[in-house]
């Protein structure tokens, strides 16, 4: 679904955009990839993403399942939902901007149920600068396909990711 | 999906299966009737949803499963309804049946095959083998490479199914996945555009379930005596005429389309940097914008490769096919399914019979990938460029070259 939404910001702020979801059997709680390519320039491989520049981890708890940084490359962006300090990550040397916000914690608090998709694109558009909030606004009230509190609910929770997200530069470590 | 547009918008941000049902709003059939089947699900989603909102115009049936669906649909068809449904795998095994019933029956249907590969081992994802395994049924097939070429694929089938010179329900593919739910801007046709372009439903002229014009359709016909034998042939023939019609309608029709809209696709087959080519690999479906990316790389690194796609499989656009491989030394074919008969992939098998028309000697090799959903990106193209350029001096490998056999 934050896939499909920033698909939709992007190409109104005149992007070519290819967002490919992946999943197994339909179940709730299975660990899901989605991943998104924007251009300038038309896109044409329908592929997966291998070595991606920016990776949006929506779930605290999904490292424990999947290595996430898999084929992270050098100077990459970490959004990540965490509680925790940056001290308290273990990342990659790649990682060169992290921008950290408590998402299941406010999603707690205003679905009161840990969905935290939106709260992570305001994350993501805080960190990254490359979408704004307002184009993010726009896509989760044309294309959400929420209305009336669900729509409130998360228009609040994309205006507090954004709010609240702290954005970390991370000096590079000395070559080895 | 999308909510419903006050004003029909110019374009959307979806994937290739709500730009499918894009193409059956825009398309006005008069009847749909579907199954929800995974990879396809989302498509009956999303024209139930149109339905609900007005915005599809169609009566719409949900049948108590695939043998259903078709079978409606071929009484709808027969009293002059313009007919849709969508189906994928498992669906189509239990739609058989009528299925191979329909272009005997000249009814001229559109249905979307939302592409998977089938059981066992049991798997969900994409992969051509379902819609390869019915290649010989009678359908019109063709295999859509983006997700932009979906919704005006679908519109373009009911032109070409309808033609009287065709007669014949299409297969319009899209592979499970990568295509069914990547997402992309899709431009949106004018909706009185397409009205024009498509005209009023032209389905039963020929065999009707219609009071004023009593008819038995389809009765008992051949056998080994009288002029059974000689009419079944008849019919048969009609049915080769018609297969053999389609292509140049299938071609006409997407000259028209242009035209009218702007944009194209091409009908039978794509060269894609073939000119000047030394070698080439051939692409069916979505693998193909991968593979053009790999082509590209080849070329910068001095490579003289090229490109050749497959749009429309049945009927075979041989002539179109000689021309093309006519210009190389050698081809990989890449198939993302199995000819378990022979060893190789089913489009592979094509090729081979397109060399036999051809004077000189063009070395072909058999790469098998992307079953169950797994990803051919340019890497695996890469291999597949290099492999193929090996056989240009060498004997190519006579085993199919399976592109996913190393991922982890």
């Amino acid at each position: 679904m934050a896939a499909n939404l920033l698909a939709h910001a992007l190409v109104e702020e005149g992007r070519h955009v290819v967002a490919i979801p992946s999943f197994g059997f339909e179940r709730r709680g299975a660990p899901v990839a989605a991943f998104l390519r924007f251009d300038d320039a038309p896109i044409r491989r329908m592929t997966n993403i291998y070595e991606p520049d920016c990776i949006v981890c929506i779930d605290p708890t999904v490292a424990r399942a999947v290595n996430i940084f898999d084929g992270i490359r050098e100077n990459a962006t970490l959004v990540q939902a965490t509680r925790k300090p940056l001290g308290e990550l273990n990342l990659p040397g790649q990682v060169a901007r992290a921008g950290l916000c408590d998402a299941v914690g406010i999603a707690l608090e205003i679905f009161r149920r840990p969905i935290t998709n939106t709260l992570m694109l305001g994350a993501f558009a805080r960190t990254t600068g490359l979408v704004r909030l307002e184009s993010l606004q726009a896509a989760l009230r044309g294309e959400g396909g929420l209305r009336d509190a669900a729509l409130e609910q998360n228009l609040a929770a994309l205006a507090r990711g954004y709010e609240v997200t702290a954005v970390h530069a991370i000096e590079r470590r000395a070559a080895a | 999906m999308s909510a419903l547009p006050q004003a029909r918008p110019q374009h959307v941000v979806c994937d290739g299966n709500e730009a499918a049902a894009w193409g059956v709003v825009l398309s006005r059939p008069d009847m749909v009737a579907v199954y929800p089947i995974t990879p396809q699900t989302s498509l009956v989603e999303a024209l139930a949803q149109f339905a609900a909102d007005g915005v599809l115009d169609a009566e719409m049936v949900a049948a108590e499963g695939e043998h259903s669906v078709l079978s409606v649909l071929q009484g709808a068809c027969l009293a002059g309804a313009r007919t849709y449904t969508a189906t994928s795998g498992p669906g189509l095994a239990f739609m058989f049946e009528p299925y191979i019933r329909t272009p005997g029956l000249r009814l001229p249907m559109v249905m979307s095959l939302v592409t998977r590969d089938t059981l066992s081992p049991q798997c969900v994802w994409g992969g051509h083998q379902d819609a390869m395994s019915v290649r010989e049924i009678g359908w019109i097939q063709m295999y859509c490479e983006t997700v932009q070429e979906i919704l005006d694929t679908v519109i373009m089938a009911f032109k070409i199914a309808e033609h009287r010179d065709v007669m014949l329900p299409v297969n319009v593919c899209h592979d499970g996945n990568y295509l069914s739910f990547g997402v992309c801007r899709v431009d949106l046709p004018e909706s009185s555009g397409v009205d024009a372009f498509l005209g009023q439903p032209d389905t039963n002229w020929h065999v009707a379930l219609d009071p004023d014009r009593p008819m038995g359709v389809d009765p008992l016909t051949g056998g080994g005596g009288g002029p059974g034998p000689a009419l079944f042939a008849r019919y048969r023939k009609g049915q080769c005429r018609g297969m053999q019609n389609a292509l140049g309608v299938i071609e006409d029709v997407h000259r028209g389309f242009r035209a009218r809209f702007g944009r194209g696709h091409a009908p039978l087959i794509e060269e894609y940097r073939l000119d000047d080519a030394e070698y080439a690999i051939v692409t069916i479906g979505s693998m193909t914008g991968a593979a053009k990316d790999a082509v590209d790389e080849a070329r910068r690194l001095g490579q003289r490769a090229g490109l050749i796609k497959v749009k429309t499989y049945r009927p075979f656009p041989l002539q179109a096919m000689a021309q093309a491989i006519a210009k190389v030394k050698a081809v990989g074919v890449v198939d993302r399914s199995v000819s378990f008969g022979w060893n190789c992939g089913p489009l592979h098998q094509d090729v081979l019979g397109t060399l036999a028309t051809l004077p000189q000697r063009v070395a072909a090799v058999s790469f098998i990938g992307g079953l169950a959903g797994a990803d051919l990106t340019p890497a695996h193209f890469a291999r597949a460029l290099q492999t193929t350029a090996q056989a240009l001096a060498g004997a190519p490998p006579l085993a199919p070259v399976w592109l996913n056999e190393d991922d982890r």
